[in-house]
């Protein structure tokens, strides 16, 4: 199909060809339109927690990654008042885990921290909940840091859907929300967690990590260091609809 | 008071003057600077007290009851508070025993440390007493700016001073903003 011939919506005023089945994020990013989101991930079924990504469609405030592509929906994301939203559900996540950047592993890679340097987010700005969440290093090769994890539930669905495990949840609500894993004993040694497992890749903060091999790459050359999660998150977008000649 | 120019006054609380160390760190822009400001209060002049100032900076957090003390010090003497580094605008690594009993911290560190004869809590008089947990500034005066970066850059410091200086709202562009 031609691009022309697509249906389409307006995203800041701008036209956006979209695929029936598209969501309003998936058609933006294939297009080479970045809207700010957290617990998105292009290869699964949005989850729809972090809010990082509401925009306005037609004037109501929904979530980017879960709003179906509609012919003729008028989409405003980069305004002041959404981003000055999304700065404040970033530094609400800074104030509820404990996030020591200068000591994480994830720093540099990490895309809490990245959205932070992307929305101009200077400090927390709330009083911060310095909560108590105990370190799991129970297992010799990876370590769970539960002080960082912004609930997105990624690692959750990896783990059930493509390594079949089911080694995460998450539990309780509200405030009270937290991960847990899956075993009687509750410790990440006694899964079968491995290595190679999806979910050790798609936690975007750093509380799944790999023992051994922290800090190896130098501040300069990580991830979002040499560009902004903004246009790496355009880079990583599918691009399904390059036109195809023909 | 030099005529005309703007009075700066600088601290470091709980923090390790990295972020001191950063604001040298800019160099000969620091002749430029000096020609538009004059130091208060600051480890560089040694001044004990503040006095009323335009701009005041504050690296580290609060750890012990002088910390807040001097604070609070600052707030009443300067226009613009600025928190400057991660320990300032979060905790940083000190917040680290946040969720740890302080009375224990203590002990395990002047009592029960092994190798250590004759261990007791320091209790001079002298001595500020630690607080429960390490507060970032905002969360005991207000703060008009936060500079973030364990420590900031000496580009940033430099963007933010410089901003200050003229008259700007400070503000720092990619690559200038960072957590750690
Ligand atoms: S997970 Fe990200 S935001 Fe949290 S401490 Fe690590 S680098 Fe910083
Ligand atoms: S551990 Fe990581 S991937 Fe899992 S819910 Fe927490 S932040 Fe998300
Ligand atoms: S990215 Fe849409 S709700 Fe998180």
């Amino acid at each position: 199909m031609n691009e022309s011939d697509l249906p389409s919506f307006l995203l800041d005023g701008e036209e956006i060809p979209f695929t029936p089945g598209q969501t309003v994020i998936q058609a933006a990013l294939t297009a080479g339109h970045y809207i700010p989101h957290l617990c998105y991930h292009p290869e699964f079924v949005p989850h729809g927690s972090c809010k990082v990504c509401t925009v306005k469609a037609n004037g109501r405030p929904a979530a980017a990654c879960t709003l179906p592509a509609q012919a003729g929906l008028a989409v405003e994301s980069d305004t002041d008042e959404l981003n000055d939203l999304r700065r404040t559900l970033v530094q609400m996540l800074f104030a509820e885990g404990n996030h020591f950047c200068p000591s994480c592993e994830k720093s540099g890679n990490c895309m809490l921290q990245a959205l932070g340097y992307d929305l101009g987010v200077m400090t927390a700005g709330f009083r911060h909940f310095f909560p108590d969440r105990p370190v799991d290093a129970s297992h010799p090769d990876i370590l769970l840091d539960f002080n960082r994890c912004i609930f997105c539930k990624l690692c959750v669905r990896a783990s059930e859907e493509v390594d079949g495990k089911g080694v995460f949840s998450l539990t309780g609500r509200g405030i009270m929300r937290h991960l847990i894993v899956s075993a009687e004993s509750g410790r990440l040694a006694d899964t079968d967690i491995a290595l190679t497992d999806k979910a050790l890749e798609v936690c975007p903060v750093g509380v799944i990590l790999r023992k051994h091999v922290g800090f190896a790459v130098p501040i300069g050359r990580r991830r979002y260091d040499e560009r902004p999660i903004s246009a790496q998150a355009l880079d990583d977008a599918p691009r399904m609809m390059e036109p195809k000649h023909g | 008071m030099a005529e005309g120019r703007i009075r700066v006054a600088t601290a470091s609380l709980a923090g390790c003057f990295g972020c001191h160390m950063s604001l040298l760190d800019i160099d000969e822009r620091l002749f430029e600077l000096l020609e538009k400001i004059e130091f208060d209060r600051t480890p560089l002049t040694d001044i004990k007290h503040c006095g009323p100032c335009d701009i005041g900076i504050i690296e580290g957090g609060c750890c012990n009851a002088e910390n807040v003390e001097v604070l609070r010090e600052f707030r009443r003497n300067c226009k613009i508070l600025v928190a400057l580094g991660a320990c300032a605008v979060t905790g940083g690594l000190p917040a680290q025993r946040n969720h740890l009993d302080l009375g224990a911290c203590l002990s395990e560190v002047y009592l029960t440390e092994p190798g250590l004869v004759n261990g007791q809590i320091p209790n001079d008089p002298e001595l500020p007493l630690p607080l429960d947990q390490v507060h970032p500034l905002h969360e005991v005066v207000k703060v008009d700016y936060f500079v973030p970066g364990c420590p900031p850059s000496a580009d940033a410091i430099w963007k933010i001073l410089a901003d200050l200086v003229a008259g700007r709202t400070p503000r720092l562009g990619h690559g200038q903003i960072q957590y750690d």
